[in-house]
């Protein structure tokens, strides 16, 4: 058994009234990679910030090689040997210098004389690179490297410290399949030299080709935790996404005729195309984990993007959105998720931020708003989504999470369409809310159809005729929503099961 | 709620307009001679020019954009005007239609440079004022328009004004008192009431708004971000265009020295307008009033004979009073640039 280099025991952290962690309890030895696992919202980011100091816990206690580890701020994380690389790759490079200066950037805020010897940092730099396999002119600016040296650059100037424990936060989420090659090379290497490894990802071909051991998060807490080989991918997605048996009550309608046919449609350059058909009435919900295609896809339909390839037909005609003014017109709308950052208009009241998309039926000689029929409109879409508020000129951001989507979402519901996505519909929303949202969306569903993209199953039970799963940016499996084999599901999911996955796991 | 918060509700919602009346009362105990007709025309008449293309750059505040060229769209128009008519002799239709062609050509290029070039609003609209600047003296290489100036090619320039056209600048309505109002002022009114009902009342006017608190979301939505944007801009230049206009007809010659204060004067108004009413956003009636606010200031100055250096930095700590009265007291996160 590998030492343990870093102990963490009963670990909580609220913000406000929101427990994020609630009480964690992990080892990670020293010498593997461990990979962390778990939905938005679980508390993934905010243990990572514990660890590298950008918050303090509440309580519990972490030890880093036996000794008690709480650091004040980050500058004393990476001192006591826990480095991280973020996501956002540019948080761990100075884009305007060069690599060497990069490389050297902590020893040059440390140090105190004034002048710069270009030859003996170019040496010292070059010596760091090598350590890490790094093969690159380190007299080369950052800002003109690609991401994925980027990031080898600012893991490199991480193990320049000699650390304990790295922390690699979705490192290959923007890293194309050869780019990702390298930096798993980088990760066996310092594997082998002893260091833990924390691999954050929901790319199910990543974690087949690194991991040691599997945590899954969910709700704060560890859920899950698969250390012995073969480890159990599907149990580890499970564990994430959980699966409480909720009540479901689903009617499903005899199909309709087809309302959005997509032929051949391909969503990224190295994804398999596949077919989809969804018919007038049905409630399709997709699942499949961060980073699936499931949002391309609705880009695609929305006319956001265009795709690699296929064609797409609308009640039989062919259809290819330019921009989603376009597809609003041919009427596909689409309810985007991140309320905050695509959908609220926080200066706008509720009734405003109701009527946004559709201000043209409200509006009549020289475009002047028909306050009245405004009015009328946002009355009944506030009665019709149960909208908790004083009335319909309150301003948006008075509102609870919950009744701010139902006006997200409500906006869309207010006119007839013939496709409506909407995407994460139940993201940040209490069990109230969910209900209410959910009945909404079945009740106004026999006149379209409906497509639902959502990362938890459980909300994919719910409110689904039928429920597709998304692997790699394809479909990877169909399960009308009667008695569904949720290990096979689950399976689909983690992407064990597909040959498709399988030979996308070639390359590592 | 607690009387406490409804008092400070009271203050960023009315604070603003008491200043004004305050600024009224004392100005007319120092001097009686400031509550006057005359005195109130006269202060109408000097912020009518800033004041529309104060309102032409609200447009583009709504939409989170900034336009700092609409100075030099001015300065530009008159100078075009006066070539127009003195060089090319014609009329005053065509010198008004060639201003407010100039004044949407500028208008859609900034947009396009924003919008498609992707070049940040300050900067296009900056780079676009030192662009006007240089190129409305390049035909009269650096000189003054007026009648008998003499040009490159030795002749005397024998075009005059059109007697309609000086009238947009000079020609008083009789209300009241006879040739009390200028039609100058009355183009403000007219165009402040226009932009309000546009902005306020109409969905092109909401869907802007829409834009400038949250684009991302507005572009979801279906909305051509786009071309709003663009057309923002083009309101811009054509109001900033029917400044210059007023400002020819007004100094009757295209005068390359006048024309220095228009865009800090006009800017000042659109964001002193953000303190309006505790709006704290950029909106048609708080420009106007902020344009007001700026006149009755000087003009009361004016008549204590107070220096102008000291009237610009007045000018100055007003509007920084006015931001504190938007952003700290109203507590919002601003939603104008940082």
């Amino acid at each position: 058994m590998p030492e343990t280099a870093i102990a963490i025991r009963g670990l909580t952290k609220a913000f406000g009234r929101n427990a994020v962690l609630r009480g964690i309890d992990l080892d990670l030895p020293a010498g593997q990679v461990t990979v962390l696992m778990g939905a938005n919202g679980a508390g993934k980011s905010t243990l990572v910030k514990v660890l590298c100091g950008v918050h303090r816990a509440d309580a519990g206690e972490v030890r880093l090689e036996g000794r008690p580890f709480a650091p004040a701020s980050p500058a004393a994380a990476l001192r006591a040997g826990v480095v991280t690389v973020h996501q956002n790759i540019n948080d761990g490079v100075v884009p305007d210098l060069d690599v060497a200066s990069n490389l050297l950037l902590d020893a040059l805020a440390e140090r105190r004389d004034i002048f710069l010897n270009a030859r003996a940092m170019r040496e010292e730099a070059r010596r760091i690179a090598a350590a890490v396999g790094l093969e690159i002119d380190v007299t080369r600016p950052v800002a003109g490297l690609t991401l994925a040296d980027r990031q080898l650059v600012a893991i490199a100037r991480a193990m320049a410290r000699r650390p304990k424990l790295l922390i690699l936060d979705e490192p290959t989420s923007s890293l194309s399949l050869t780019e990702a090659q390298r930096l798993f090379a980088l990760v066996d290497r310092l594997r082998s030299e002893g260091v833990a490894i924390l691999y954050i990802s929901h790319r199910m071909s990543d974690i087949r080709r690194l991991a040691d051991r599997i945590v899954s998060m969910r709700d704060g807490q560890i859920s899950g935790l698969s250390e012995t080989k073969p480890l159990d991918y599907a149990g580890a997605v499970r564990a994430m996404l959980g699966h409480e048996i909720t009540e479901v009550d689903i009617t499903i309608p005899p199909p309709g005729r087809p309302v959005l046919e997509a032929e051949g449609l391909q969503l990224r350059a190295e994804a398999l195309a596949f077919d989809l058909t969804l018919r007038e009435g049905e409630v399709v919900a997709i699942t499949g984990l961060v980073g699936s295609g499931k949002s391309e896809l609705a880009a695609v339909l929305f006319g956001l993007q265009p795709p690699v390839a296929g064609r797409l037909t609308l009640d039989g005609r062919a259809f290819a959105p330019g921009s989603p003014g376009q597809a609003v017109a041919s009427g596909v709308f689409l309810s985007a998720k991140d309320r905050r950052t695509n959908a609220v208009i926080p200066d706008f009241d509720i009734q405003k931020n109701l009527t946004l998309p559709f201000t043209r039926r409200y509006s009549g000689l020289l475009s002047l708003m028909r306050r009245a029929a405004e009015r009328a409109a946002a009355d009944r879409a506030i009665v019709d989504m149960g909208v908790v508020c004083q009335g319909p000129r309150d301003g948006i951001m008075t509102l609870s999470g919950g009744n701010q989507q139902k006006v997200v979402v409500g906006r869309w519901l207010a006119e007839a369409s013939r496709l409506l996505i909407l995407d994460e519909p139940f993201q940040g929303v209490d069990i109230q809310a969910r209900r209410d949202i959910c009945r909404r969306i079945r009740d106004s569903a026999p006149t379209r159809t409906t497509l639902v993209l959502c990362a938890e199953i459980d909300e994919a039970l719910e409110v689904a005729d039928r429920i597709l799963v998304m692997s790699e940016h394809r479909l990877a499996g169909s399960h009308r929503n009667e008695d569904i084999d949720l290990n096979l599901l689950m399976a689909q999911v983690a992407g064990t099961l597909s040959g498709a996955a399988q030979s996308m796991e070639e390359y590592a | 709620m607690k009387p406490e918060t409804s008092l400070a509700d009271l203050a960023i919602r009315y604070g603003f307009l008491l200043l004004m009346a305050g600024l009224i009362v004392v100005f007319a105990i120092a001097r009686p001679a400031f509550v006057s007709p005359q005195s109130a025309v006269f202060i109408l008449q000097s912020v009518a020019i800033t004041g529309i293309l104060a309102l032409g750059v609200t447009a583009t505040l709504v939409v989170d954009g900034f336009d700092l060229s609409i100075g030099a769209v001015a300065t530009s128009a008159m100078m075009l005007s006066a070539y127009v008519m003195v060089v090319w002799e014609m009329g005053a239709v065509a010198a008004v239609v060639l201003c407010l062609a100039l004044g949407a050509a500028v208008g859609l290029i900034n947009g396009l440079l924003i919008v498609k070039m992707r070049v940040p609003d300050l900067l296009a609209t900056l780079g676009m004022m030192f662009l006007l600047v240089g190129l409305q003296r390049i035909p009269t290489e650096g000189n003054s328009i007026s009648t008998g100036m003499v040009l490159s090619d030795g002749r005397n320039a024998t075009g005059t004004f059109a007697p309609e056209f000086l009238m947009l600048g000079r020609y008083r309505i009789d209300f009241i008192l006879p040739d009390l109002v200028p039609l100058s002022v009355v183009f403000l009114l007219a165009i402040a009431v226009l932009v309000w009902v546009f902005l306020e009342k109409t969905r092109h006017g909401r869907v802007m708004y829409a834009i400038g608190s949250n684009a991302q979301a507005s572009a979801l939505a279906g909305i051509n971000v786009a071309g709003y944007r663009v057309l923002a801009y083009v309101i811009s230049g054509v109001m900033a265009s029917i400044g210059g206009i007023l400002l020819s007809a007004r100094l009757g010659r295209g005068d390359v020295a006048s024309g220095n204060n228009l865009l800090l004067d006009s800017v000042a108004a659109a964001l002193i307008g953000f303190a309006v009413l505790g709006a704290a956003k950029p909106n048609a009636f708080g420009t106007a009033v902020g344009a007001l606010f700026v006149g009755i200031l000087l003009q009361g100055l004016t008549m204590l004979n107070a220096p102008y250096y000291t009237q610009d930095f007045i000018k100055g700590a007003v509007l920084v009073v006015a931001l504190v009265f938007t952003f700290a007291l109203s507590g919002r996160t601003g939603r104008a640039r940082g």
